[in-house]
């Protein structure tokens, strides 16, 4: 069976749910219809009330991966990963530092600097940045458990504008490539996996869509179809001129 | 009457910095014709995906008028996306009423003889603690505007001990200087909410004949001096119905646009109050911003700032604030009195007089049912502090 192994634990699904735009609903939604076993959870959301935490409406057989949306720097996310596993929100956490108001792109020089300490005190460290090789090596030298390149601009849902990036990221880096941000349609969630990306992170997609859990069933689906289709391996889409008459076919016709 | 100060001189205390974003506002004011604007430049604007100066300008034009519903549904689909379905609750609390201006259009002014209040240790506290049964976890601390009785040592002390309640805390008081701003930041308060009233400098001079707030430029710059001060947000607003409302709402989202463009880590909020009644000055009214102009303002600034946050008061009654939550504010108030010691409940001699009526007088209870009924999420705060 193929198995999504991430930080040393097995999933099924390959498909997460991001939570920015929490709704009960939409977590509902993409558990059942979208066979999600991983919810990311802004710990900024997380209630001393316990009624009303965003905790409560996330089933108890799925995976929290809490998140550090709030921190500017690499300071206060650090501090955020340490009160989630004080908390007792599990040792996975979600690198995001932002201090973009506007765009909300993360920081790739904090969010190495907060992986660096984090998963030395033993943290999951899944940091979410924007798409670039070098940085991706640094996170990897720095221990994170995998990496998470945004495909657009977040609640874009333009899809895989960074594809090219992407895919680098795919082919040069050891650990999974899980991709966070931007996707739009399930094609595009499909084309991530084909390319041979390990997972895919979803929500304005869904939660903007006029049947949220119609919406996360294709979704599910399409994650399933892309994963499949890199399985098998993607027939070639061949470069190569028609054999029968090669243009190079008279090298070695004379004795030159 | 006595010749009036000149209203662009700052005072010996007051700190100077750069005009440039004043001076790019107030140009653009002059420059803008709002009646040249075409239907085919709105539609244009709406179309968009990311909206320009001019677009903003279109979306706020007579032009747009006809257009409310299109630009209803493409404020809606931009708030959901920068948004979700999160709509944010806080609440004011008034601390004080003295105030050392005067403001020909308030009733809290420094020759109305309103009653004055306010708020020692003991009372904030019972004040707080009483706010905070609600559930609600932002607070919006209010003064009026004055130096001497309510020194910004007394404020900050207030913000201390409304953060030991409250996660989010905000202050609207009279302008500081940067080093002020820091000092309060260092009694943890977030945000700094500043409204202009009017970015006509001429309108301006006339309507505010005394006190610090005579003083146009030191007001505009409050908010950049809140965030060299170390503040986290800053919020913004024009008292619609002062003065043209297009071109006060141009210069409150150029205003914010670029002081976001030079301080991206800026969080950024916009208000929309509109000119009411007050006390001992029922004429002024505010005939020409309607609800469907102030809808108008409204989307435009959703359009312009998708990510900024839109505040929208109880001046606002039930029915046009819980619609406006699906189409483009991000936040409401709830449980909101405008007295001052009012959340004690016990009826106190020394109460003061509010600044303003109300039009919605819901709880908090009342209100988040009133959100979730709209298909929305009520949300607290969305703040960690570790
Ligand atoms: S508007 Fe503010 S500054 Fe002016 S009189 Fe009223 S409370 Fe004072």
């Amino acid at each position: 069976m193929d198995k999504f192994i991430l930080g040393g634990v097995e999933f099924e699904s390959r498909f997460i749910m991001g939570s920015g735009k929490f709704d009960p609903e939409l977590i509902s939604a993409c558990v059942d219809e979208a066979k999600t076993q991983i919810v990311t959870l802004a710990l900024r959301r997380v209630n001393k009330d316990k009624n009303e935490s965003i905790i409560e409406f996330i089933p108890k057989n799925v995976t929290l991966l809490p998140n550090t949306s709030g921190a500017r720097n690499a300071d206060e996310a650090v501090r955020i990963a340490r009160l989630s596993r004080e908390l007792g929100c599990g040792d996975f956490v979600k690198i995001e530092v932002i201090k973009d108001s506007k765009y909300l792109f993360p920081d790739n020089y904090e969010t190495i600097k907060a992986t660096q300490i984090l998963a030395k005190e033993g943290f999951k460290v899944l940091p979410y940045m924007y798409p670039d090789l070098n940085v991706a090596r640094e996170l990897a030298q720095a221990g994170a458990a995998a990496v998470m390149p945004l495909a657009a601009p977040i609640g874009s849902n333009k899809g895989l504008i960074n594809r090219e990036i992407i895919q680098i990221l795919v082919d040069e880096i050891k650990l999974p490539i899980i991709v966070d941000a931007g996707l739009g349609r399930p094609s595009d969630a499909c084309l991530a996996m084909e390319m041979g990306c390990a997972a895919v992170m979803v929500n304005t997609a869904i939660a903007t869509s006029k049947d949220i859990r119609l919406m996360a069933m294709a979704f599910g689906e399409a994650v399933k179809a892309g994963r499949n289709a890199y399985l098998a391996g993607l027939g070639r889409v061949s470069a190569k001129a028609d054999a029968s008459s090669p243009l190079t076919g008279f090298l070695g016709e004379t004795n030159a | 009457m006595r010749d009036r100060t000149d209203h662009m001189r700052y005072l010996p205390s007051q700190e100077v910095i750069s005009h440039e974003i004043m001076d790019r506002i107030l140009g653009e004011r002059s420059n803008t014709d709002f009646t040249k604007f075409s239907s085919d430049d709105v539609l244009r604007a709406i179309g968009k995906e990311n909206r320009n100066i001019d677009d903003f300008k279109a979306l706020l034009s007579p032009a747009a008028a006809p257009f409310l519903e299109e630009m209803a549904q493409a404020s809606k689909a931009i708030k959901e996306r920068y948004f979700g379905k999160n709509i944010y609750l806080f609440t004011p609390l008034y601390i004080a009423n003295h105030c050392d201006n005067h403001c020909v259009y308030c009733g809290f002014n420094v020759h109305n003889s309103i009653k004055r209040a306010q708020l020692d240790e003991d009372a904030i506290i019972k004040e707080l603690e009483n706010i905070a049964k609600s559930g609600l976890q932002e607070l919006l601390i209010l003064t009026g505007e004055s130096q001497s009785k309510t020194p910004v040592s007394y404020i900050g002390r207030a913000c201390e001990l409304a953060k030991k309640y409250f996660n989010v805390v905000g202050v609207e008081i009279y302008p500081l200087n940067s080093d002020e701003y820091a000092f309060l930041h260092k009694c943890r308060v977030d945000y700094v909410t500043v409204f202009q009233e009017t970015y006509n400098p001429v309108k301006y001079e006339k309507i505010h004949l005394e006190g610090n707030k005579r003083i146009f430029p030191y007001r505009l710059n409050a908010q950049e001096r809140a965030l060299k001060g170390g503040m986290r947000g800053v919020a913004f607003a024009a008292l619609l119905g002062i003065d043209e409302w297009r071109s006060d709402a141009l210069c409150t989202g150029l205003h914010a646009y670029l002081l976001q463009a030079k301080y991206p880590a800026a969080e950024i909020s916009l208000s929309v109050p509109r000119l009411r009644p007050i006390i001992n000055n029922a004429k002024i009214n505010p005939k020409d911003v309607g609800e469907r102009e102030l809808l108008q303002v409204i989307m435009a600034y959703r359009m312009f700032l998708p990510f900024a946050n839109i505040t929208l008061s109880t001046r606002e009654n039930a029915h046009f604030r819980d619609n406006a939550i699906r189409l483009g504010v991000t936040k409401v108030s709830a449980g909101v009195s405008v007295g001052i010691g009012e959340h004690g409940g016990k009826n106190q001699g020394d109460k003061g007089d509010g600044q303003f009526e109300i039009s919605d007088s819901r709880d908090v209870v009342a209100m988040r049912a009133s959100i979730k009924n709209a298909g929305l999420v009520p949300v607290m705060s969305d703040y960690i502090y570790v």
